[in-house]
């Protein structure tokens, strides 16, 4: 909402400062956005007299101007506007200033070996429009020598503030003044516009058929009226505010949308048909709007019509068949009361803002309307000339009226400031509020009828599974206190929130309490670990494009955004392992291939809450760092399977608990890949290489793996103090075996049956070497592990170590067909 | 001492000085003390000598004896001693050469700030809740007092996913964490503060916004909570979060549908050198309120008995501002050498003890 200082001192008597008021605004929930002073760049600009013009000497187009600027000197001017002449009076700009339309600061030149001391502007050089036909031409009596600013009212700064959606009435000079007003910086001007005498009956009557939408309306019509121009006051207060002037009847009812803040409309009434306008909802017509485009009004719109059909889209635009142009001699003014919602939801079925749309939607002061269209009335005689009809109306004033209950100590007790209550009800006062009653304890105001923020009172929408009787008493005490907490924030808002003394929160308990959920503690040292193991953290989209989502799982339709950003973020991702592939491959293109990168976020299996999955997964590419110590080897499945078991163990969860399938999903490379479970149905993770058609598809160069490990499906460890610590004082003994098996036995298949082979003797199995080749048989393989025996009570004979080490073999061969190599 | 015996010592301190290795000197020792060695032999001899004589005499030979043993062993002290120098005096390793590597991995700017926020609030007694990222309309708009023609609702730009079924009301990526604030009231118990750190979705991508960023609400509901709580507790937040005791923290009278009173929250900064604290401009951070009495009743809680405030707060914009992060984009852009530059080491993480 854009006004100027001036403008706002016709509604504001006040002696503040520009800063003062600024500041005010702010303070009082109208921000500031910001200050433009057009003055400030057109400072040095003076009005001054050719006192002569002659033809150049060595040009044809040139002239040299004498020019008095008012300061007692004349300068030489080298000017080649068409209309520099003596005894012009222009504006002048002396060397050294800067010209803000050509972007340059003058300096004292020879131009065809006359000098120029400066120049005469046109609109356009000072940036005061497109103008550049010439050079500004003022009236012979503009003052020689008066700063060109200040004689044409541009020293008059505009004050731009963002206006909330509730505060339909601000977005009016005067609401902005009644506020300043409230808040104490200076006095409301009074606003009665006198009655404009009737002296004919409107030959235009209105009816409304959509009361819902429109429950009043009033008009008049004014007769043998004179448009043009509007005069340069008016034209300049629109420019100011970034309106364009088009013609006075058009502009007085901007100057009444920004004025009042009350949007009128002027329908021509010579090209109205059929003695009257009709409110009511669209059948599918188009008219050609104000803006040239052509609208289709449904039956949700609220379209006025005429005989002929739909000429307007009520309280959104006007149409082009029935607009005031200069030939109009006879307008028809409109003066309405439209419900918001409706206003808004036309406006935004059609795409259109306009500044009418803008204030109906926030809802307008429905009071002000008879006292609106007398103002409007009058000036349009002042600027035009013509006699006024009576006031014709339909529907009727609907009933605004509201109170409002403030019990003083809520200020204190929900607001945290003590104001006494004779200052609350001042501060309430100075807004509009009326006292209806008021006692040591409470005050009950009337509501004022621009404030249709507060008590308003709207409808509630329950959370659908509350039990009636829950939900019946909150809605209850909904009504008893949220029109006071209107007003609790209207007398802070005065004070400035700044005043309310700042209190920390009381301790709730002296040591506080868990701030993390286990899962969340769980997604925090799953971060951990990962990153302490070499990986970066990255924080990638939840969207991806379909394309590659695809590739990772299903790309569900459900999970299909309606309206991406781009077409490459339409799709809600699976998992963090497609964005984070996607991060290793623009890495790769920069020139670094070698990455690890993990992520701790969400996957999307549907778009319910259980489909929410939280997943830990990185992604590993290219291989690992050079050295003169350890060769660097590509990147292969078991450092995934790596990242996942560390995951997994720092989270509490018992190793030997987990087993290890070859079902990996299809993004992995099917003989590389696994899948990792406690139980058989509980999937904690899954690892591998990434599929090379994968790899292909993203133009990522392998070797790539990948993990993700399902935090959610992790249990909770469970808060047992540990037993005592088994610590033998007998040395353990370690014997080595060798198995040849077939190929296709699973490693943990032997780990297994070794160390079940004699549970109180074997206390642990490592596997150390995995062997295929020539050695041995096509389709077999060596296995090699230790194994620890643990004695209990005294030291092992030899001969028991021999029978312990038979039974870890009869195991293994038992279990896995393994035999000594 | 008989000159044999004498010559014995005398021959066996040369034949030492002249071992210059362990293998040289083990033969002298054998040479002289083993089974067949010469004192050896002259032990033996002894047997045969008469009674006096083999007074006299065995008494010199231990005598002998115990010099030669200790000349040999101090000469075996010295060659070992030796030989370890040699040895070390061949092992060097160039030191300056690097070490086996091992790639440092970090934690990404938008989980350490939310870490530092969990401790800060954590320490204010808030709890951490949490919610989808995929909400329905009810929780996103509706239960905060966002009815559908609201013109707040176009302002958010909401991403929308298909309606289940034709004619159902659509999902949408949730345009803010404060779809949490009304999963928070319908299932906790009161009184309660928690803070949701979170993904949130808005159509919008431009140098300062991205389609998806992250913000962390808080909500404190209890019987007695003033305006004055709201204030104290993010003027507490804010001073420590950016570790400046007297940040300037300015409250502004706004409007957001879901609080009321609603406040703009901006801190002190300097405009030009954007240094925070002192330079008396000032920088919007977060936006503010008492919970509204129809959010409330909303979501089934009597605003006659309860009350409250709740926020919302940009965290890469508060990232951004503590770490002089010039740029939003590269948050989401995963470029190693950017995540190197602003990463954060894995065990620091931020504990209040130990400074945030």
């Amino acid at each position: 909402m854009k006004f100027t200082l001036s403008w706002l001192k016709t509604h504001l008597d006040t002696t503040a400062s520009l800063a003062e008021i600024t500041d005010t605004l702010t303070r009082i929930g109208l921000e500031l956005e910001g200050i433009a002073d057009r003055g400030a760049a057109l400072a040095a600009f003076r009005i001054a007299h050719v006192v002569e013009a002659v033809p150049h000497p060595n040009a044809d187009r040139l002239r040299v101007c004498t020019v008095d600027a008012g300061d007692g000197v004349l300068v030489t001017v080298v000017c080649g506007a068409p209309n520099a002449r003596t005894g012009l009076k222009g504006v002048f700009a002396p060397a050294g200033s800067f010209v803000p339309g050509t972007n340059t600061t003058l300096k004292v030149g020879e131009i065809r070996g006359v000098q120029s001391a400066g120049m005469l502007l046109s609109a356009r050089e000072m940036g005061l429009g497109d103008d550049h036909s010439g050079i500004i031409d003022l009236p012979a009596d503009a003052p020689v020598g008066m700063p060109y600013a200040r004689w044409a009212g541009l020293d008059d700064p505009v004050i731009d503030i963002s206006v909330t959606p509730n505060r339909g009435d601000a977005l009016a000079v005067r609401g902005v003044a009644r506020d300043l007003a409230a808040a104490g910086l200076g006095v409301l001007r009074p606003f009665a516009p006198a009655k404009v005498p009737s002296v004919f009956t409107s030959p235009l009557v209105w009816c409304i058929d959509m009361p819902q939408t429109c429950p009043w309306v009033l008009g008049r019509t004014v007769r043998g009226l004179r448009n043009g121009p509007s005069p340069q006051w008016l034209q300049d207060r629109l420019i100011s505010v970034g309106l364009r002037p088009i013609n006075a009847l058009v502009d007085i009812t901007n100057f009444f949308t920004i004025d009042l803040g009350r949007p009128l409309h002027v329908f021509d009434a010579d090209k109205v048909q059929g003695g009257g306008l009709l409110f009511r909802p669209g059948e599918g017509e188009t008219f050609r709007a104000l803006n040239g485009r052509d609208y289709t009004v449904g039956p949700e719109d609220c379209a006025i019509a005429d005989a002929r059909g739909v000429q307007s889209l009520a309280g959104v635009i006007g149409g082009e068949a029935t607009g005031c142009d200069e030939r109009t001699t006879s307008v028809f003014v409109e003066c309405a009361l439209f419900d918001p919602v409706r206003i808004a939801l036309t406006g935004r079925r059609h795409g259109v803002s306009s500044d009418a749309r803008q204030r109906f939607e926030r809802g307008i002061d429905a009071a002000l309307m008879p006292d609106a269209i007398e103002a409007a009335t009058r000036m349009i005689i002042e600027l035009c000339g013509g006699e006024a009809s009576n006031v014709v109306a339909a529907g009727a004033e609907p009933a605004w009226q509201r109170q409002a209950t403030l019990r003083f100590a809520r200020l204190r007790e929900f607001g945290g400031l003590d104001v006494p209550a004779d200052a609350a009800v001042e501060s309430l006062q100075r807004l509009g509020f009326v006292v209806a009653a008021r006692n040591a304890a409470t005050v009950t105001v009337q509501v004022p009828s621009w404030r249709n923020d507060v008590a308003g009172g709207t409808e509630l929408d329950p959370a659908p599974a509350l039990p009636a009787e829950r939900a019946a008493r909150a809605a209850a005490g909904r009504d008893a206190v949220e029109a006071e907490c209107d007003l609790v924030e209207e007398v802070l808002r005065l004070r400035g929130l700044d005043a309310v003394p700042a209190v920390s929160l009381p301790r709730a308990a002296p040591v506080p309490g868990r701030t993390f959920s286990p899962r969340q503690s769980r997604s925090a040292l799953a971060r951990r670990i990962l990153a302490a193991r070499g990986l970066a953290e990255c924080v990638t989209f939840s969207f991806m494009e379909r394309r590659v989502a695809a590739l990772f799982g299903p790309a569900d339709e459900a999970l299909h955004l309606e309206n991406p950003i781009a077409s490459d973020l339409d799709q809600m991702r699976p998992s963090p392992i497609a964005t984070l592939a996607l991060a290793a491959q623009r890495n790769a293109a920069r020139g670094w291939g070698d990455v690890g990168l993990f992520e701790v976020g969400p996957g999307f299996a549907d778009p319910t809450p259980d489909g929410h999955r939280w997943i830990a997964g990185g992604v590993r590419a290219g291989a690992t760092p050079r050295s003169w110590i350890v060769p660097a080897r590509g990147v292969d499945a078991m450092d995934a399977k790596g990242d996942t078991w560390a995951v997994l163990t720092a989270l509490g969860v018992p190793p030997e608990a987990l087993s290890v399938t070859a079902d990996a999903p299809g993004f992995y490379h099917p003989g590389r890949s696994g899948v990792v479970r406690q139980g058989p149905k509980t999937v904690l993770a899954t690892f591998g290489e990434l599929h090379p058609r994968v790899l292909a598809a993203l133009d990522l160069a392998g070797p790539a793996v990948a993990f993700e490990v399902f935090l959610d499906a992790i249990p909770d460890p469970k808060r047992r103090k540990k037993t005592a610590p088994d610590l033998p004082t007998f040395q353990p003994v370690r014997r080595d075996f060798a198995f040849v098996l077939d190929a296709t036995v699973a490693a943990e298949a032997v780990l297994r049956a070794a160390r079940g082979a004699e549970r109180t003797l074997v206390a642990g199995v490592t596997l150390f070497d995995l062997y295929e080749g020539d050695k041995l048989a096509d389709g077999r393989k060596s296995l090699a592990i230790e194994v620890v025996f643990q004695p209990r009570d005294r030291t092992l004979t030899d001969a028991e170590i021999e029978a312990a080490a038979q039974k870890v073999v009869a195991a293994v061969a038992k279990a896995t067909g393994g035999v000594l190599r | 001492m008989s000159d044999d015996l004498l010559a014995l010592k005398r021959e066996t301190d040369a034949a030492l000085a002249a071992a210059t290795d362990l293998r040289a000197w083990d033969a002298v020792r054998v040479g002289v003390l083993g089974k067949s060695g010469r004192l050896t032999a002259l032990l033996k001899e002894l047997g045969r000598a008469s009674p006096e004589e083999r007074r006299t005499r065995g008494a010199a030979l231990n005598v002998l004896k115990d010099a030669l043993a200790a000349a040999i062993e101090a000469r075996r002290v010295e060659l070992e001693a030796a030989a370890l120098d040699s040895r070390l005096a061949a092992e060097r390793l160039d030191v300056t050469l690097p070490p086996r590597p091992f790639p440092a991995g970090l934690i990404h700017p938008i989980s350490r700030t939310m870490e530092e926020m969990a401790a800060i609030f954590g320490a204010m007694g808030f709890e951490i809740a949490e919610g989808p990222d995929i909400e329905s309309d009810w929780l996103n708009f509706s239960a905060l007092n966002i009815p559908a023609h609201h013109a707040a609702r176009e302002d958010m730009d909401t991403f929308y996913l298909p309606a289940p079924a034709p004619g159902g009301r659509r999902p949408v990526l949730r345009t803010h964490t404060s779809p949490v604030q009304a999963r928070t009231m319908l299932t906790r118990e009161l009184p309660f503060r928690v803070i949701v750190p979170g993904r949130t979705y808005r159509a919008d991508h431009d140098a300062t916004h991205s389609p998806m960023f992250h913000q962390v609400e808080g909500l404190v509901l209890d019987r007695d909570i003033t305006l004055g709580h709201l204030k104290g507790c993010l003027i507490d937040f804010l001073r420590a979060f950016f570790g400046i005791s007297d940040l300037p923290v300015r409250f502004r009278a706004s409007y957001f549908p879901f609080t009321e009173p609603s406040m703009e929250v901006d801190i002190g900064w300097n405009r030009k050198t954007g240094e925070l604290g002192g330079g008396g401009d000032w920088l919007e951070i977060l936006g503010s309120g008492m919970v509204h009495p129809k959010v409330l009743a909303n979501c089934g809680i009597d605003p006659r008995e309860w009350q409250g405030f709740a926020f919302g707060m940009g965290i890469e914009r508060v990232t951004m501002l503590k770490h002089g992060i010039p740029d939003l984009r590269p948050f989401y852009e995963s470029d190693l050498r950017w995540l190197r530059h602003y990463g954060f080491n894995p065990l620091s993480p931020a504990l209040l003890h130990e400074g945030v």
